[in-house]
């Protein structure tokens, strides 16, 4: 936990710094480049849509910055701490203290109520049960599922079970949320829900939300588009204004 | 993770998944039980038939007419006579009491009621070797013996034949042309471990038995007790050399007679029921290993249809050795419910079975600790292994496996 509190914001460097990131897949003539070198800069508090067809990287690219795989080569530095040089049990405290995530298939755990979900990374970070039960009930609230805290995560319909997802991912006020298509199983109704949580959170809490989407409506919710093809970034632009499209 | 934490999380994980926490459990009992069972019922069982051999008298030498291969009721060897007992019980150190015996088949009668059994013929030093009392009655006196008479004691089963409830005592019976009063019953023995009902039984006086009932002064076997279990060699090897000068054996002639330790017959049987034991005991290592294996399916399974789950938690902070933290006390404490409720159903199997098979339970201690200890460690072993492949691989990798 002493590395991780080392990592503090700095003025100058940005949250997220990677420099000619590659991901290789398989090797020889069947090696797949999923990442071919990939620059980015993400500064605290920017949304930020990562668009792209299927295969195009992003998926990839948001895993190795959310520390769950590794790049083949290239730099990757969190607030100025080099990510490639820690150790598989420091990455782990650099997601249980800086990272959330919300999965596209939610990945709740199954028979496990929603309370307890919630209640999961904070056990991970050593808080008491006092505790954990108040914060958790907090996020819930936040999440607008008051009154479903003992449901378990197959009682709960599509939408419901995602946002005790972003309970989850919000309830330890992580530095950066990572969103792999949060509403890509969700109809459109209940995908503008959770898109206005994101965009809640990241106003109100400042937390910083890196976001993977197909579609261009909820891409619109970010400020900033970053467009992936054939493992290169080929298009990042900055929106003046949020939700023009919406 | 604080290890109560770890324990909570378990306890937690355990209920929630009651049938699978079940089965991996199942898997550990059965192989404890079995070991714990198998074992037991093999030494309960030795016990036994060591127990009953035991039971036809302490220290006890038998001498039969017969070689080695001319014995049993057949032989053509001369047979003893009163006088080879007296002369035992005279010339012999160390011996406490010398029985001389005859037999025969007959059919006893009482009222309406009759019963095939068979009647012995001896005296009061019989009730001595074979550690046997009369429960009801007395034994013959002297008068009785010298003369003759017609009195026997009989068995507890020929008693429950012939008179039901009736008491015995005083009645007469039957058998042959013999008309017999009853002056005792002996105590119940019951069953010899070779199936024999050792209270079938009719006891005369060897006088009037060779009078009434054979008309010669033949005996068919001497029951010699030595004072003492170290004596038996000494006196098994003077009997010998006492009887070979009666029968006129010339050295370097085999015996026609066999003089047999009752401890040496132990020895026999219970090396056989060693081997039993050993047998058994293979069987409920091979069973143990079997539910080993069953332990180590069942974790293996588990443990990667939640490879998932291993990779939720890694994805929200936990380290690898939080999740291997978790698993190995799930392990430990599936293993340990297992293996009380395992060591509980032995234990109950064993009493029930050889309160059946009329075994006396023993309890082993040692097998109970190898066979706990045995499945213990197949489970935890493959309840934490699994989960440490799952835990070593990328976050994104568990979370993918479906």
């Amino acid at each position: 936990m002493t590395n991780a509190r080392r990592i503090k914001a700095t003025g100058s460097s940005p949250l997220i710094r990677l420099r000619g990131l590659t991901k290789v897949y398989g090797q020889g003539e069947a090696a797949v480049h999923a990442l071919a070198g990939i620059d980015l800069d993400i500064h605290d508090g920017e949304f930020v849509a990562v668009m792209g067809p299927s295969g195009s990287g992003k998926s990839t690219c948001m895993n190795i910055i959310g520390c769950l795989d590794v790049p083949t080569s290239g730099e990757y530095h969190f607030r100025g701490v080099e990510v490639d040089s820690l150790s598989s049990n420091q990455q782990a405290l650099l997601r249980r203290h800086y990272l959330g995530f919300v999965f596209q298939g939610f990945n709740l755990l199954r028979r496990t109520t929603a309370l307890e979900n919630v209640e999961l990374p904070l056990l991970y970070r050593g808080f008491g049960s006092s505790e954990r039960r108040e914060l958790a009930l907090a996020a819930l609230d936040s999440v607008g599922l008051t009154g479903w805290e003992t449901h378990t995560a197959s009682e709960l319909s599509g939408g419901q079970q995602q946002r005790v997802a972003v309970a989850r991912a919000i309830v330890t006020r992580p530095a950066v949320l990572l969103a792999d298509e949060p509403t890509g199983n969700l109809d459109s109704t209940h995908g503008r829900e959770i898109m206005d949580l994101l965009t809640e959170f990241n106003v109100s809490l400042g937390i910083t939300i890196i976001m993977v989407t197909h579609e261009p409506y909820m891409a619109a919710y970010a400020q900033r588009e970053i467009h992936f093809l054939d493992g290169r970034i080929q298009q990042d632009e900055a929106r003046s204004l949020r939700g023009v499209r919406r | 993770m604080i290890i109560s934490n770890a324990l909570s999380l378990a306890v937690r994980e355990i209920r929630r998944n009651l049938l699978r926490s079940g089965l991996t459990t199942l898997g550990v009992v059965i192989g404890i039980a079995a070991v714990i069972a198998m074992v037991n019922l093999g030494e309960g069982a030795t016990t036994r038939v060591t127990g009953d051999i035991a039971s036809l008298g302490r220290n006890l030498i038998i001498v039969s007419p017969g070689g080695d291969h001319n014995s049993g009721p057949g032989t053509t060897a001369p047979p003893f006579d009163v006088a080879d007992a007296e002369s035992i019980a005279r010339e012999i150190p160390g011996v406490v009491a010398v029985a001389a015996v005859s037999s025969q088949l007959a059919v006893a009668v009482y009222g309406n009621a009759n019963w095939p059994t068979s009647v012995l013929g001896t005296d009061n030093a019989y009730f001595d070797v074979r550690e046997w009392s009369v429960e009801r009655g007395r034994v013959f006196d002297a008068g009785e013996l010298q003369a003759g008479k017609a009195v026997c004691v009989i068995g507890e089963t020929v008693a429950l034949e012939l008179f039901g409830f009736q008491d015995p005592i005083g009645a007469s019976i039957r058998f042959h042309k013999l008309s017999c009063k009853v002056i005792g019953v002996l105590d119940a023995k019951g069953q010899s471990s070779f199936g024999q009902d050792q209270d079938d039984l009719i006891i005369l006086p060897l006088r009037t038995f060779q009078r009434r009932l054979t008309g010669n002064q033949d005996v068919a076997l001497i029951f010699v007790s030595a004072r003492s279990g170290q004596l038996t060699g000494k006196v098994q090897q003077d009997v010998t050399a006492l009887m070979r000068e009666r029968r006129h054996i010339p050295p370097g002639q085999q015996s026609n007679f066999q003089v047999s330790d009752m401890k040496e017959i132990v020895n026999m049987v219970e090396s056989a029921t060693g081997i039993l034991t050993a047998l058994l005991g293979a069987i409920a290592g091979i069973s143990l290993l079997v539910g080993g294996i069953g332990i180590m399916n069942i974790m293996l399974v588990s443990v990667t249809e939640r490879t998932q789950e291993i990779g939720i938690r890694l994805a929200i902070g936990a380290m690898e050795r939080d999740v291997l933290m978790q698993f190995l006390v799930e392990a430990m404490v599936l293993s340990s419910i297992g293996g009380i409720f395992g060591v509980g159903l032995g234990l109950a199997c064993s009493a029930i079975v050889g309160h059946y098979l009329d075994t006396p339970f023993v309890f082993n201690p040692l097998i109970i600790i190898v066979a706990v200890g045995f499945s213990c460690l197949v489970g935890v072993v493959f309840g934490y292994m699994p989960a440490r492949r799952a835990a070593r691989l990328n976050p994104i990798d568990a979370l993918r496996h479906e």
